[in-house]
């Protein structure tokens, strides 16, 4: 009996919703259709738009380098128009990151509306969010993009390692929690520092807490404080090239480089284990140990049981996973393969309440919509309350009902639903959609319902908004 | 076909929806205690304490912060004077004025029962009001606001969170809506009715729905609806971290003023809880300007908006100010501070007995400092939660001890922080 929800549930729990004719090509062959999408490499996302991260940072360094001579002139007072130059600066910044941020925003979602492999890309949200940073960081705001397709999508199929340490070398990242400016007590730039000015320059935690309790181990991984200030300090120099100041802004600015300068000299204990002082090897030798630890399969399994399966991820598959995490040295291939084949992942429909994220993308998958370019790209995910790249906090959005299914949240749905039914009611035919895009489980009373609409639009905005649509 | 209206709506789905606006209580007939209004500001991220409420006074403080300490009242940008010992923070004006004319308690040197430096594990601590996380899974306010329903009345909504989402403070059995501005047209009551029908077997979302087509109702009707441009003040929420390095000054008006609007209602909600993020200051936390004074100030201005827009009602509240944990007592090297564990609360509003600084100071000696770090947390933040509790909202004794926070004997309630 189970067997007759597959299609629906690959489609929509493992893909992005169903795309019309979907459903059917899937057929009985779910797993393979999944699979299938984990075969060769992992696309890339193509528009003409897109710069790296080291381009856009460069130019925002640029600008800030240009704001610190105006502050200095404001402050000589040499120059009484600097104040007024010094805040046009500072949104130059802004006029710099906010189109990168739209061009991304709209290439993702694109992407996401035409792609035939919506569980590689659904994959690719998991992972982003996992090592989440957050555009209400300014300076993250033109490099949240580029962090997913630099460091996320071309490891997507790759070992968990290689992620994890090219997320952790990844501007956006590092930027994100501070850890570019983070310094060791001895280091040759807090000698200095002190011999020229009485500062005390030193380490900031906040990277190396957020890779043991968000990235690895997991808050319960077995981690105390101490491991946390040792960590921070086997991170100090893990920077990146360029700076405000003149004195080390260097030709190939906006991109991880490690400075020895910055560095805490000395072995340190991790988690039991000392790392000798080899520079930047210090720190890839904790993290290769920590995406090794038994702690990170278990934190990485519950939470893609909880993301593909149920909000209360069942324990044998969380087992399953975590094992085969542990036994592959975390391929991911071949942990997503496990998950295909956890028999819990396939017994109940409509077992997640889908996040503002997933009702957007789904929606415009399901209608076909078309994708403008800019902030109409962007706003419905702004309007329902998932800012794209915005999770406000480290640890991502959250992945229960809960935390989506608020009144006020249902309603804006349902408002927008509305608002969208309007817009395509000439073009789209819900009585048709509606077996296409739910199948095995629309129900009676939603057929019944569309079928009884008053107006092509009402169909539409009953679709979008049945208990049907609003799961996964 | 016939066409609803909103409140048939209502009436139509009454068991769905509470007796938010059918129920024939009104504040009128209430006794005191449900005249009682509060609002709970949850401040995500770990505020610093330490800057917020300066212990100037205290030997060790300006050598752990340096060129971060804030200055005793009275010298060029120096705090904002309460006692012998602390100083508020200068971008806490509308605060200090409350502190003034008795309308504001802090507390000092308190935390949850959490000890580790987690900030989402801290937060669901500090939401849930049990001893470890994810023990729980419904909010210590839910379950205080589940005490006071009437027995044997329809049960009434007597919380609100301000957002799209309910908060985990404010989950739970007892009914609780959320309510945000919005910038989309209304649905045709037709519409609204058929999706209302569709949702007959799904009483989970049958239930959203009637309660966020209630609230609309009361903001369309009432106050709310006319606090302004709500949409363009939305708005502007969503995109002042685009172009400003600091957030705006008015970035919560929107929010108080809808809960004011709210709350001034007969028959409206008695408690709104709403979220404020940004406290997480690891670099360039700044002294009396900078990153965080920006935030303490459009909190602080948010206030001030909030006690004007409660008008008389005002003298009937209390704000509550709470956090998951503290920072470092010192700074770190990048001129912030990292996750601590005591810090400070506040308590605000007509109603409260204030002008009192209520700290079992630890000192910030070295050996004074939790594991040799954090400003030692004295207080259990549950005491300073359960007085309110008891003597603003009247939650009885054994309510509080039983279901509202369980296994919490040993943290008695604060006295006396209630006008009588």
């Amino acid at each position: 009996m189970p067997e007759r929800f597959t299609a629906v549930i690959a489609a929509n729990r493992f893909g992005l919703g169903a795309r019309p004719g979907e459903l059917q090509s899937i057929g009985a062959g779910a797993r393979e259709w999944l699979r299938a999408q984990l075969s060769g490499r992992a696309p890339e996302l193509a528009d003409a738009q897109l710069r790296s991260s080291a381009a856009t940072l460069a130019r925002a360094l640029q600008l800030r380098r240009e704001l610190q001579d105006l502050k200095r002139e404001t402050a000589s007072g040499a120059d009484p128009a600097a104040s007024a130059k010094a805040v046009a600066a500072l949104q130059k910044v802004a006029q710099v990151y906010r189109p990168v941020y739209l061009a991304e925003v709209t290439a993702r979602l694109r992407q996401a509306v035409s792609t035939e492999q919506p569980f590689l890309e659904r994959l690719t949200y998991f992972w982003s969010n996992h090592f989440a940073v957050s555009v209400d960081k300014n300076l993250v705001l033109g490099l949240a993009g580029s962090l997913e397709r630099e460091a996320i999508r071309p490891n997507v199929l790759g070992q968990f390692v290689d992620m994890l340490l090219t997320v952790e070398q990844h501007p956006a990242m590092l930027l994100y929690l501070d850890n570019h400016v983070s310094s060791g007590p001895h280091s040759a730039f807090a000698r200095s520092a002190a011999r020229r000015n009485g500062r005390r320059p030193g380490i900031n935690e906040n990277l190396a807490r957020e890779i043991l309790e968000l990235h690895t181990l997991g808050v319960g991984g077995g981690y105390t404080q101490a491991d946390v200030t040792t960590f921070a300090e086997v991170l100090t120099g893990w920077s990146i090239s360029g700076g405000a100041s003149a004195r080390i802004f260097r030709p190939d600015p906006g991109k991880f480089m490690f400075r020895p300068g910055l560095h805490e000299p000395g072995t340190k204990l991790v988690l039991g284990k000392h790392y000798p002082d080899r520079g930047l090897e210090q720190g890839v030798g904790v993290l290769r140990d920590l995406a090794a630890s038994p702690a990170t399969a278990h934190f990485i399994a519950t939470k893609l049981a909880r993301h593909f399966i149920a909000d209360e991820p069942p324990a044998g598959a969380v087992a399953r996973i975590a094992a085969e995490f542990l036994r592959t040295q975390g391929n991911l291939l071949a942990v997503y393969r496990v998950l295909i084949d956890s028999p819990e992942a396939w017994t109940r429909p409509l077992s997640k309440f889908k996040s503002p994220n997933d009702y957007v993308v789904s929606t415009f998958r399901g209608l076909q919509l078309p994708v403008a370019a800019g902030h109409a790209a962007l706003a419905p995910f702004e309007l329902l309350g998932q800012r794209t790249y915005s999770p406000g906090s480290p640890a991502g959005w959250p992945d229960r009902s809960d935390d989506w299914d608020g009144a006020s949240a249902l309603l804006k749905r349902v408002e927008w639903a509305d608002a969208v039914g309007q817009r395509v009611a000439g073009r789209c035919d819900a009585t048709i959609l509606a077996p296409q895009l739910l199948g095995e489980v629309l129900t009676s009373m939603t057929r019944t319902a569309i079928g009884h609409a008053a107006s092509a639009a009402q169909a539409l905005t009953l679709l979008l908004a049945s208990p049907e649509f609003m799961r996964r | 076909m016939n066409r609803w209206k909103r409140r048939e709506f209502l009436t139509g789905t009454a068991a769905a929806c509470g007796a938010l606006l059918t129920s024939g209580l009104t504040f009128a007939q209430l006794p005191k205690e449900r005249a009682a209004r509060m609002v709970c500001v949850i401040m995500r991220g770990a505020l610093d304490g330490l800057a917020a409420v300066a212990p100037v006074g205290d030997p060790d403080y300006a050598p752990l912060r340096r060129e971060l300490a804030l200055r005793p009242a009275g010298s060029p940008q120096g705090g904002l004077p309460l006692d012998r010992l602390f100083v508020l923070h200068p971008a806490l004006g509308f605060l200090h004025d409350c502190f003034t004319a008795r309308e504001l308690l802090v507390f000092h040197a308190v935390a949850s029962p959490y000890r580790e430096r987690s900030h989402f594990d801290g937060q669901d601590v500090l939401e849930s009001g049990a001893i470890h996380p994810h023990a729980l899974q419904t909010g210590w306010l839910n379950r205080a606001l589940a005490c006071l329903q009437e027995p044997g009345t329809a049960p009434r909504e007597l919380g609100l969170a301000l957002g799209q989402n309910v908060p985990l403070v404010m989950r739970g059995a007892a009914p609780v809506t959320s309510w945000s501005p919005s910038r989309l047209a209304m649905l045709d009551e037709e519409t609204l009715q058929r999706i209302s029908d569709l949702y007959a077997a799904d009483p989970v979302l049958a239930a959203r729905l009637a309660d966020a087509v209630a609230m609309g109702d009361v903001a369309a009707m009432g106050d709310v609806g006319a606090m302004g441009d709500v949409a363009a003040a939305g708005d502007g929420m969503s995109h002042s971290t685009l172009a400003a390095p600091h957030p705006k000054a008015d970035r919560y008006d929107a929010i108080v003023r809808a809960a004011a609007g709210f709350l001034r209602r007969e028959a409206g909600p008695n408690v709104a809880v709403f979220d404020t993020s940004g406290w997480d200051t690891h670099a360039n936390e700044g002294d009396a300007q900078g990153q965080l004074a920006a935030r303490l100030g459009a909190l602080d201005s948010g206030l001030r908006t909030l006690k004007e827009a409660l008008g008389p009602v005002w003298s009937d509240t209390a704000v509550l100010l709470a956090t998951e944990f503290g920072r470092t007592a010192a700074i770190n090297g990048t001129r912030g501070t990292d996750h601590g564990t005591g810090t400070a609360a506040f308590l605000l509003g007509g109603a409260v007995r204030g002008g009192r600084v209520l700290a079992d100071w630890p000192g910030l000696a070295n050996g004074s400092l939790y594991q040799g770090r954090d400003l030692a947390p004295t207080t259990d933040l549950r005491c300073v939660l359960k007085g309110v509790l008891t003597e603003h909202l009247r939650v009885s004794s054994a309510a509080l001890e039983r279901s509202v926070f369980p296994d919490s004997r040993a943290a008695k309630p604060l006295r006396d922080l209630i006008r009588t």
